[in-house]
């Protein structure tokens, strides 16, 4: 996690009381609370905390499947929430990311991890310009077909073609190398009180198959880079043409953004960060089949962003943790899971239309508006 | 190349009859995108319930291959009333409940989207687990054969059983394909009429047109909204019931690519345009169908996407352009 002066309390816009007292607290506490924050994520799956933890699969696991989410949803809400450009096809680039992987380490190739994950990120970027560069200029909703089409477009293929393994997919993909440095104890909560169980360990940075615990730590390392990376392009002119953009194009091109150009940057940032989460996926799975791609992975992306509340970072996380943890953590009810999800997502849309953590422009937008409302029409409105 | 020459008429009624059934889905979609400029996501939903009620009545009638004719226009009949009853319902329904609620509270249209696809699921898994439920409420008895496998396919039995009427280009055209393309037709020009002449079509152009001035005119809006989304529902009821006299197998989820199909091609000829939709699920249909002959069978969904982005492309208001607001309905 980074340092910077906004931590994911300070963005809540609905308690400025307790925003006001964790800004004023002084940097180095606040430093010191954000290492800590940063030392429970990575020490989480080993707690074990008693109800948080997955009964049914192993917690590493499902911890990294969150956080391959959270990459996800930090990449789509460049695209939805910063530039306001929806796109339903983004496991297209989840899955062009996973399948270079494999192709280059295990079905064609045999390069090293190191080399080929920066190639991956790279590919899914210039499929992203690829596909935007002639797409970006169709309004809004046709965007939305046309991205759809484009992820079944990149499933079928991969299902069709032979050279990348078919419909049985892409197996035997090599671990990155790992060194061992130090073990790390779990907690045992068998007894009711947590104590420190030094028989089962996971050891920092090898990565194996049976303890997913490391990879769970990979991740998190790369979403701590591309969180940074994310403040930094946000907070910079290219975060504000975005911004601009995504309100009012037109007026936007006016004052001279080249708004184009800069959607197809978010196309192609968003498609990049794609593609590092399906390599991610396809590292820790070890396996690949189309059938990993399904459309409605695209849908749960989005799910994700919007529910978290798109154009807020932090909401996004949240919302990912949410549409991925939840159904993990609930699997004893496993056949009533998608029913449950769709309900939520009918809810939450009627009862926190900007997601769980809107961002604080569009709260503020929205205040302004219901000030505006009521200077026009007079109280009687609506 | 030298198998579509060979086949030519056979590629042309197999991609008509499809493409009747995604033009009658993908009015509804055009419908609902003119009157409220939304992605009505769950409307594959409102098809494959319509599916499900059209194999219900021919269950629950006892419909058997090499029936009468009498009793198989008595059969078909029924489907459609039971179909279009089923989805016209289950549109107003939705309508009713993901979609007014947003409505009410001026919600921005995105989230109108993850609404529709939450109701989506909802929708279909509640098919999925039909079973399920009925053992909760205890008719598990009664209803057996109806909810059993509820995850697998269901079939019906072949009511209509397909007669070559006459030959083109060595392809026999049988009845079931000459009554899904021509019944098709005959519901989308009646659609088309109802939408250019009566009252209530008057309205839903208007509320397309110009939602606040129709209000100002006196058009109830809420009113028109139902309306559209019931036509749409009932529309997609009489595509489940080709579906099922062509195809003849459904699921819980087979509403999916189906949508995705109808979206597009309601797209292709310009969403918000009845004839365009009629246009576009016949072009997709053929398209998909002469495109698959040409690369193989296993390229046909990607063609019809590929044909999507280019058309967008080269022509994004789809082939006639969106008009239902005009009077050329």
């Amino acid at each position: 996690m980074s340092t910077t002066t906004s931590t994911p309390a300070a963005r809540k816009p609905t308690s400025p009381g307790f925003r006001e007292r964790v800004t004023n607290l002084p940097k180095a506490v606040k430093i010191l609370l954000w290492v800590l924050f940063a030392i429970f994520l990575f020490l989480l799956p080993l707690l074990n905390i008693p109800f948080i933890t997955t009964e049914g699969s192993d917690f590493g696991g499902v911890l990294f499947t969150v956080a391959t989410y959270v990459l996800v949803a930090l990449g789509l809400n460049i695209v939805v929430g910063y530039a306001g450009l929806l796109d339903l096809g983004y496991v297209g680039f989840y899955a062009i990311g996973a399948y270079t992987i494999g192709v280059l380490t295990s079905e064609h190739a045999h390069m090293s991890w190191v080399v080929v994950v920066p190639i991956a990120i790279v590919i899914a970027m210039i499929s992203g310009i690829i596909l935007g560069a002639p797409t970006l200029r169709v309004r809004g909703d046709y965007l939305a077909i046309v991205t759809l089409g484009f992820g079944e477009i990149v499933r079928l293929t991969l299902v069709n073609s032979e050279w990348l393994g078919g419909a049985q997919g892409i197996s035997d993909i090599p671990k990155p190398p790992g060194f061992e440095l130090f073990e790390v104890p779990s907690i045992d909560w068998s007894s009711g009180a947590p104590v420190v169980d030094l028989d089962t360990t996971s050891t920092f940075l090898k990565f194996g198959i049976n303890d997913f615990v490391p990879y769970y730590w990979l991740a998190l390392g790369i979403i701590s880079l591309v969180l940074l990376f994310d403040i930094l392009v946000k907070s910079s002119r290219v975060g504000r043409a975005w911004e601009a953009t995504r309100e009012d194009e037109d007026a936007a091109e006016l004052m001279g953004v080249p708004t184009f150009r800069f959607k197809l940057l978010a196309f192609a940032l968003g498609a990049a960060i794609g593609g590092l989460s399906g390599a991610l996926f396809a590292t820790k799975a070890g396996f690949i089949s189309p059938d990993s791609f399904q459309l409605l992975l695209s849908i749960l992306f989005l799910a994700a962003v919007v529910v978290g509340g798109a154009g807020n970072r932090w909401g996004v996380i949240v919302g990912a943790i949410v549409v991925s943890y939840f159904p993990e953590r609930f699997r004893e009810f496993a056949d009533f899971r998608v029913l449950v999800f769709g309900l939520a997502l009918m809810l939450l849309a009627i009862f926190r239309p900007q997601g769980l953590l809107p961002p604080r422009r569009t709260v503020r937008a929205k205040r302004a508006d219901e000030r505006q409302a009521v200077l026009e029409e007079g109280e009687a409105s609506v | 190349m030298q198998n579509l020459i060979d086949n030519f008429f056979a590629y042309t009624i197999t991609g008509l009859t499809i493409g009747a059934v995604y033009a009658l889905v993908a009015l509804g979609y055009t419908l609902v995108y003119g009157v409220l400029r939304l992605i009505n996501f769950a409307h594959s939903e409102v098809f494959m319930y319509g599916t499900f009620a059209a194999l219900w009545v021919v269950m629950l009638l006892g419909g058997r291959p090499g029936a009468g004719v009498g009793q198989v226009i008595f059969w078909v009949a029924m489907m459609f009333v039971a179909a279009m009853a089923m989805s016209g319902f289950i549109a107003v329904l939705l309508e009713r409940v993901a979609y007014r609620p947003l409505r009410k509270r001026n919600a921005p249209p995105l989230i109108a989207l993850i609404s529709a696809i939450g109701a989506s699921f909802v929708l279909a898994e509640i098919m999925g687990l039909r079973s399920r439920i009925t053992s909760w409420v205890g008719l598990d008895d009664n209803l057996r054969d109806y909810v059993r496998n509820s995850r697998n396919n269901a079939g019906m039995p072949t009511i209509i059983a397909p007669q070559p009427i006459f030959t083109i280009g060595g392809y026999h055209v049988t009845n079931v394909d000459v009554f899904v393309i021509v019944g098709a037709i005959a519901i989308m020009v009646l659609l088309d009429q109802f939408v250019k002449r009566s009252r209530l079509g008057r309205g839903i152009r208007a509320v397309a047109m110009d939602p606040e001035s129709a209000a100002l005119m006196g058009v109830n809006r809420d009113r028109v909204i139902q309306v559209t989304f019931l036509v749409g529902g009932v529309m997609a009821g009489a595509a489940a019931v080709f579906y099922m006299l062509k195809i003849g197998i459904t699921r819980y989820d087979a509403g999916f690519i189906l949508g995705v199909k109808a979206f597009t091609a309601a797209v292709l000829g310009g969403i918000g345009n009845l004839r365009g939709a009629l246009l576009g699920g016949f072009i997709l249909g053929l398209a998909e169908n002469y495109g698959s002959a040409v690369v193989g069978s296993q390229w046909k969904d990607v063609v019809a996407f590929v044909l999507l982005i280019l058309i967008l492309l080269f022509r994004p208001t789809g082939l006639l352009g969106e008009s239902l607001g005009k009077a050329r309905a």
